[in-house]
């Protein structure tokens, strides 16, 4: 059932300018899992998640989406980019933008019809925004603009997601709000792969985690990767991330 | 220097007659033209501008000027006729092309930025076709052919022929748009997604580019390579000021444009020495300016006048609440009343505001009816307590709300809504007001969460 798995890498490496970003980058992904990508800043997440979909040429490696190419396997892959890789002052609306995820499916050439404007509303419901959706983007909140690329995102009606740091700068109703998400995906069998950067709550979160640092320091479920030795060796002797890591460590035997 | 009465001679009334009630068929046909031309050039612009690769077509444009002197001067090798419009603006095509891709090739294969690239490609380009036109100007025939009009825009050397290039360009740009405005308009707003979808990113920008290529070289005649940029920035510009909304913006854009090429094209038309790609940038200009001021959505006045009235309905509040729990401390039922009266300068201590925007707020209210002056104290009307009751109440629900759901409120806290319940549901309202209950029995008004400072001289006396 090897050509089950939602995302399978292999040698993965990426360069910019001859300077390797990643090297030899090599882990699969189960299904149903949800997945925290940690590292420091640097350590090539984003640039990672964009080879996976093929956004950025590869060096060389080899990844496996449904145990296609990517490109085969595209319509069941959805994807949060990060939030400020886009212009906020665009003139559209909220629903305007969760509508762009259903493009694909629409097909070339052809006009947004009624019904894909209703399931663009179920899920701008789904994720909290039922009354913003005529609202411009530049006058929603930084939570609420996450979760507008969140509802674009559930419009793909995806198997596999890649979200770009989801919980970077929100506030807590969108923290909760995304975190209920992950987790109704999770029961739906469906697969998210999450660049993290808040320590304390990967173990709440995420089942699966990859220590990233350049290379993959460890993968694996959380409770048995997810190690203070496995982190000093992620981020080295960065004592504050290691003070929140212990804290988030102990927190977790507590439970 | 020309005097005004040799100015007015140039204009022939007969002309005037004749241009604006577009008798002649020539007029008729550059003016329709140069119109389309001015709407296509305005909603390609739009995209290009949201793209924000706006300047391109600056570069672009002077880029074809080369191409222009150059099909001129081997057009008879080939045994074409140099003066022939679609020999011109092959050329014109061709080196814009080639402009092109010299400032993609400048950005990928060195470290510089774009910036440089566009500086670079639109001076020796343009550079290179001055020289070729002083050339092609030494030929016999070079002359005649008028290549100069290329540079700053001439309608009046559009002959019908020519109009029906620009009116296939024009509908030709339209019709792309049309058929890809969805795909264009996320491509604009989010390559990274659109190229997650598998949308051909570099594809899609290539047929923008494309038609920003075709518009430029049919607008070359009207408009001129120096102006171009204007009609391909100012119109999306402007239309920005009036809506949010991306297919408004084209179309407010597209109208922009071609409005402005229309007016322009008939000033040139009826006074033959102004260049019309002048009177075009100078038209569209205007339109500019009155979109800067007065557009609806962002222009400068309304802007002014939110600003104004979002600080004038603070100051509403701020003045009917200072008064409200002014006289709720001095009151002896520790209720605020109609009929007790508080100094402004106890209303003054309350908050650090500028005496003039206290009193200029106290004056609105007196002229609402909220309040009664008298010197300088001041009271609530039975109108104004109720109107002070429910601010009062409001905020201070809202501050209750922040205290006690600090962990969900940021998201929901919205004090310059009308009426809280238009944020909150009823039961949160409930819920909140229950919570301050013990504290305020036999009050409408909870009581405030935080002290109220009051100094302790500042308050006047009840009559």
């Amino acid at each position: 059932m090897d050509n089950e798995l939602p995302l399978s890498i292999e040698d993965l490496t990426v360069a910019y300018h001859r300077k390797p970003v990643i090297w030899d980058i090599a882990f699969d992904v189960k299904p149903g899992s949800l997945v925290g990508v940690v590292g420091p800043n640097g350590a090539g997440k984003s640039t990672l998640m964009k080879a996976c979909m093929g956004l950025i040429p590869v060096a060389s490696g080899r990844v496996r989406v449904f145990g296609q190419p990517y490109h085969v396997n595209r319509h069941r892959v959805g994807y949060v980019p990060q939030r400020e890789s886009v212009d906020w002052d665009f003139p559209v609306s909220a629903l305007d933008v969760v509508t762009m995820g259903l493009y694909r499916e629409i097909g070339w050439f052809r006009p947004v019809r009624k019904k894909h404007i209703q399931i663009a509303r179920d899920a701008m419901e789904q994720v909290g925004l039922g009354d913003l959706e005529n609202r411009q983007i530049s006058q929603l909140s930084g939570g609420q603009q996450q979760r507008t690329f969140l509802a674009r995102a559930l419009v793909q009606d995806a198997d596999l997601y890649f979200m770009d740091e989801p919980f970077a700068a929100v506030d807590a109703a969108t923290e909760k709000a995304i975190v209920e998400i992950l987790r109704g995906m999770k029961r739906e069998g469906k697969t998210a792969i999450v660049i993290h950067h808040d320590l304390q709550t990967v173990h709440e979160y995420f089942d699966h985690v990859v220590l990233l640092n350049m290379r993959v320091v460890a993968h694996g479920a959380t409770a048995d990767v997810f190690t203070n030795e496995n982190l000093q060796k992620t981020y080295g002797g960065r004592l504050t991330l290691l003070d929140q890591a212990t804290e988030a460590m102990r927190r977790s035997q507590n439970r | 220097m020309i005097a005004a009465g040799q100015l007015i001679a140039l204009i022939d009334f007969s002309t005037w007659v004749r241009v604006l009630t577009l008798a002649d068929y020539n007029t008729r046909l550059v003016v329709l033209a140069t119109t389309l031309l001015g709407l296509s050039a305005g909603i390609v612009g739009s995209f290009t501008l949201l793209r924000k690769r706006a300047l391109l077509g600056d570069a672009l444009s002077h880029a074809t000027l080369p191409g222009i002197g150059l099909a001129f001067l081997i057009a008879p090798i080939f045994a074409l006729n140099g003066k022939s419009l679609p020999v011109l603006l092959a050329g014109a095509a061709i080196s814009g092309s080639v402009g092109m891709l010299s400032i993609l090739m400048i950005r990928n294969l060195t470290k510089l930025k774009e910036d440089a690239a566009l500086g670079i490609v639109l001076s020796v380009f343009f550079g290179g076709g001055l020289a070729l036109l002083g050339i092609a100007q030494q030929t016999p025939e070079g002359h005649a052919a008028g290549l100069e009009s290329f540079i700053y825009g001439k309608t009046a050397s559009i002959i019908s022929q020519d109009a029906w290039w620009i009116f296939g360009a024009g509908a030709a740009s339209l019709t792309v748009l049309v058929l890809l405005y969805k795909e264009m308009k996320l491509l604009c707003f989010d390559d990274g997604f659109a190229a997650s979808q598998g949308y051909p990113a570099v594809g899609l920008d290539f047929v923008l580019m494309a038609l920003v290529v075709l518009v430029t070289i049919v607008g070359l005649q009207a408009v001129g390579l120096v102006l171009m940029i204007a009609l391909l920035v100012i119109p999306a510009a402007a239309a920005r000021f009036w809506t949010a909304q991306l297919l408004r913006m084209t179309l407010v854009a597209g109208l922009i444009g071609g409005v402005s090429c229309m007016i322009g094209s008939l000033i040139s038309a009826i006074v033959p020495r102004l260049p019309s790609g002048a009177m075009i940038v100078l038209t569209s200009a205007v339109f500019f300016l009155a979109s800067m001021l007065f557009g609806v959505q962002r222009g400068v006045v309304i802007q002014w006048w939110r600003r104004r009235s979002t600080r004038r309905r603070i100051d509403r509040r701020h003045v009917l609440r200072g008064v409200y729990e002014l006289a709720e401390s001095v009151s002896p039922a520790g209720e605020a009343e109609s009929g007790i009266w508080v100094t402004t300068t106890a209303l003054m201590q309350k908050r650090s505001w500028s005496t003039g925007r206290m009193i200029a707020g106290i004056k609105r209210l007196q002229d609402e009816g909220c309040l009664r002056v008298r010197q300088q104290d001041v009271t609530l009307t039975a109108v104004g307590l109720i109107e002070a009751r429910r601010l009062t109440r409001e905020h201070r629900l809202w501050e209750l709300y922040l205290i006690a759901h600090a962990d969900v409120a940021t998201e929901r806290v919205d004090r310059d809504a009308e009426r809280i319940e238009d944020c909150l549901e009823p039961v949160m309202i409930e819920e909140l007001e229950l919570l301050l209950e013990h504290s305020t029995i036999g009050s409408r008004v909870p009581t405030s969460p935080h002290e109220i400072e009051i100094a302790p001289s500042s308050t006047g006396g009840q009559t």
